[in-house]
């Protein structure tokens, strides 16, 4: 048997008592300022809550990667993985007329827009990069208005954590929390190089959060929610991805 | 220490392996510079089905989706390599045991140091008594390459591929050619590192492999001899 030094017994216990107090403070810390993403639980809760955690901290003020017109990619790639339904079918044979946007949730008041009322809004635009989860990527010029000055518009309340955002396509729903939502580069999207926002891009309306990964970016956006409590919607754990194991947070 | 910090972090390498291979099989395609997709040219593409009917790969199906826990189990595997190394190059620094164990002794800087070691192995001398319990200038350069360049590079072409990490340092991305590139020069240092680990377990088992694995455990080479 080997020798345990007194010494060492007595660093080692200082060492776990400071790293048992230390996990127990950082808990703390970390729900008080919200560090801890939805689906911060479970087997891969603490991988998860240290990303989510350092990301925020780091890069909650930071921009996001801008790139000059020359690197547009010339064939970007729109990754149509389910057929469209009846009901965008509908909408794209009236020229998206029809096509409205609600807002809700915890706001002073609610709006109902269409595409022209969004066009009448601030124009932001942008030339970022998708990153998809499986590897792929391209860049393209993305025109909208930012989803921050619709929020504001809408008068959303101060206890608002999270805003949800809901797709035309079923269970396409997602949420980012609301520094995401607030960050000027997260965008409603309608053009896209010069031009309206093809379908297959998520035409007419997609939000762009270019902050994180390509499945965060949700198409055919017809549905915003600003919440106090995301474990009102779905299983409660911020979007349909924990369900399959993707992360909520796609920051990473 | 250095043996702790040792396992944990061949338990988290082989999750970082198996996962970082099955998100590959979701596009295994590679290119080089900011961006790339099926639009565009690979600098080089693996013959294997993917797990996206996306891709073109010339197989008739498609492999079932794993990327949900791979990619959970990847960052949580990758934080617990980060924080590992974090702890094992604090105390290598603290401890001195960089500069005794691992950094070539300083009578070996020279290429004849090297030639004579190689050739010792390529003749399959048996090592001196000194290697019962020391590295030798190979080992040593072996594991600075390993520890100190190889860990490292993997963890910042990882980075390299965050959005919200490249957001707040865009030289990370910038620096290395740009988000492709980061994401080929991850595969060739994950397989540099892979290649590593099979010839670091091949070299164990040369010389007993249980007896080196239950020093590598208990710390203590000749009890496990007389345990026997």
């Amino acid at each position: 048997m080997n020798k345990i030094s007194r010494r060492k017994l007595i660093y080692g216990g200082v060492a776990a008592a400071a790293g048992v107090g230390g996990l127990a403070v950082a808990d703390r810390m970390a729900k008080r300022y919200g560090l801890i993403p939805p689906d911060g639980k479970g087997v891969y809760g603490p991988g998860e809550t240290l990303t989510y955690a350092c990301q925020r901290l780091l890069t909650v003020h930071m921009p996001v990667r801008e790139f000059p017109r020359s690197m547009i990619s010339k064939n970007p790639f729109a990754n149509e993985i389910s057929p469209r339904n009846d009901e965008l079918k509908r909408l794209e044979a009236g020229g998206f007329r029809d096509w409205r946007l609600v807002v809700d949730g915890t706001v002073a008041h609610p709006l109902v827009l269409s595409l022209a009322d969004l066009k009448t809004l601030p124009v932001h635009s942008q030339i970022t990069e998708v990153a998809c989860e499986e590897g792929w990527s391209y860049i393209a010029e993305w025109i909208g208005t930012p989803l921050s000055g619709v929020l504001r518009e809408a008068g959303v309340l101060p206890q608002t954590r999270y805003v949800v955002y809901d797709a035309l396509e079923k269970n396409g729903w997602e949420s980012i929390d609301i520094s995401e939502a607030m960050h000027p580069y997260t965008l409603l999207t309608m053009g896209m190089n010069d031009g309206d926002l093809p379908v297959p891009f998520g035409g007419p309306l997609r939000l762009r959060v270019p902050r994180q990964l390509g499945y965060k970016s949700v198409k055919f956006v017809i549905h915003i929610t600003a919440t106090d409590d995301i474990k009102k919607f779905g299983k409660g754990l911020g979007s349909v991805d924990p369900e399959y194991g993707y992360s909520w947070y796609a920051g990473i | 220490m250095v043996r702790a910090t040792h396992w944990l972090t061949f338990v988290a390498f082989i999750a970082l392996v198996v996962t970082g291979g099955e998100l590959v099989i979701s596009h295994p395609r590679f290119y080089w510079g900011e961006v790339g997709n099926v639009n565009t040219k690979p600098l080089f593409v693996i013959p294997i089905p993917s797990s996206r009917d996306t891709v073109p790969t010339g197989y008739s199906y498609v492999m079932p989706d794993q990327n949900g826990w791979s990619r959970s189990l990847h960052f949580e595997a990758a934080w617990v390599c980060v924080l590992t190394g974090l702890v094992y190059g604090i105390y290598g620094l603290l401890s001195g045991h960089f500069w005794k164990n691992l950094l070539p002794e300083r009578r070996d800087w020279n290429w004849r140091a090297y030639r004579e070691r190689m050739a010792q192995y390529l003749r399959r001398r048996p090592p001196g008594q000194a290697e019962e319990s020391s590295y030798n200038v190979l080992q040593r350069t072996a594991y600075v390459v390993v520890i100190f360049i190889l860990f490292p590079l993997v963890i910042w072409t990882g980075l390299a591929m965050s959005p919200a990490f490249t957001a707040a340092f865009p030289w990370t991305a910038e620096l290395l050619g740009g988000r492709q590139s980061a994401r080929t020069i991850h595969f060739f240092v994950s397989w540099l590192l892979l290649l590593f680990l099979i010839v670091h377990v091949a070299m164990v088992t040369m010389s007993g492999f249980w007896r080196r694995v239950r020093s590598m455990i208990t710390g203590n080479l000749r009890s496990s001899e007389e345990g026997r």
